[in-house]
């Protein structure tokens, strides 16, 4: 695996991801973040997820990034300007990083090199989602159909 | 590409999301924090089944598909609820969501 390459990813996904956490303007925001998930599947092609890499780009840059461009469409928020931005939350953030950080350099037993393995076929995965995983799949469905029906509920208007 | 330098950039995806999520006052901001802070335990859960002792039984892959199909489903949610909560207050900041304040 190529390391100029990891590099490059790793520094465009935390680039992104900065600017869609800091950026003023909602929009830059979003578009930020439809990159931070490129980047982040291409992590996944990278470690050998081909299936939920392509299935991240589906669903967070064809839906969810379209959904959060929609909602800021819909939400033009013109009363003034609020500009304040909590200072404590970067505090916190740097607390909890050098937390993780200083738990992972504590941890000895961390595998070094990826171990070698067939790769996954799609065929399998679908075999899979059938057999053992058919009652989370299923589980699924429902909560995704309870999340359509609720959102459309919310945002209906009502009758008077 | 090792494990550790994996973890290290997922936990600084994480904390980004943190950062993204508390100092931000818009409530969009809040749902792309959590949304960075659910990315990145999906590439630990992909990290830990590519470097684990059993990668040939996918089900590091498995809890990610879910992960992503459940995150999808919150941030459907979420941003309706944006829309209803601008609807009432004509606004998208959360400091000004303090009907229930004593």
């Amino acid at each position: 695996m190529s390391t100029v390459a990891f590099a490059v990813i790793a520094i465009l996904t935390l680039a992104a991801a900065l600017a869609a956490a800091t950026l003023q303007k909602l929009m830059h925001a979003a578009l930020s973040f439809a990159v931070m998930f490129v980047g982040i599947s291409a992590f996944f092609f990278l470690l050998g997820a081909e299936f939920v890499g392509l299935v991240q780009i589906f669903v967070y840059i064809g839906a969810v990034a379209v959904l959060i461009v929609f909602t800021i469409l819909l939400t033009r928020d013109d009363t003034g300007k609020v500009r304040s931005f909590n200072w404590g939350g970067v505090i916190v953030a740097i607390a909890v990083f050098a937390g993780l950080v200083w738990a992972i350099a504590k941890t000895k037993s961390l595998p070094l090199t990826p171990s070698q393995i067939e790769p996954i076929t799609v065929q399998r995965i679908g075999e899979l989602l059938m057999t053992n995983y058919v009652w989370p799949l299923q589980c699924v469905g429902v909560l995704l159909t309870a999340a359509l029906i609720g959102a459309l509920i919310l945002v209906m208007e009502e009758k008077s | 590409m090792t494990l550790p330098i994996l973890l290290v950039i997922s936990s600084g995806l994480f904390c980004i999301g943190l950062l993204a999520a508390l100092s931000r006052r818009h409530a969009i901001f809040i749902l792309i924090g959590i949304e960075m802070m659910l990315a990145a335990a999906n590439l630990n859960f992909i990290a830990f089944w590519r470097f684990g002792p059993q990668p040939a039984q996918p089900t590091g892959m498995m809890v990610a598909i879910f992960a992503i199909a459940i995150a999808a489903a919150e941030a459907a949610v979420g941003l309706a609820m944006v829309i209803v909560v601008y609807r009432h207050f004509r606004s998208t900041n959360v400091d000004q969501l303090d009907r229930l304040k004593g």
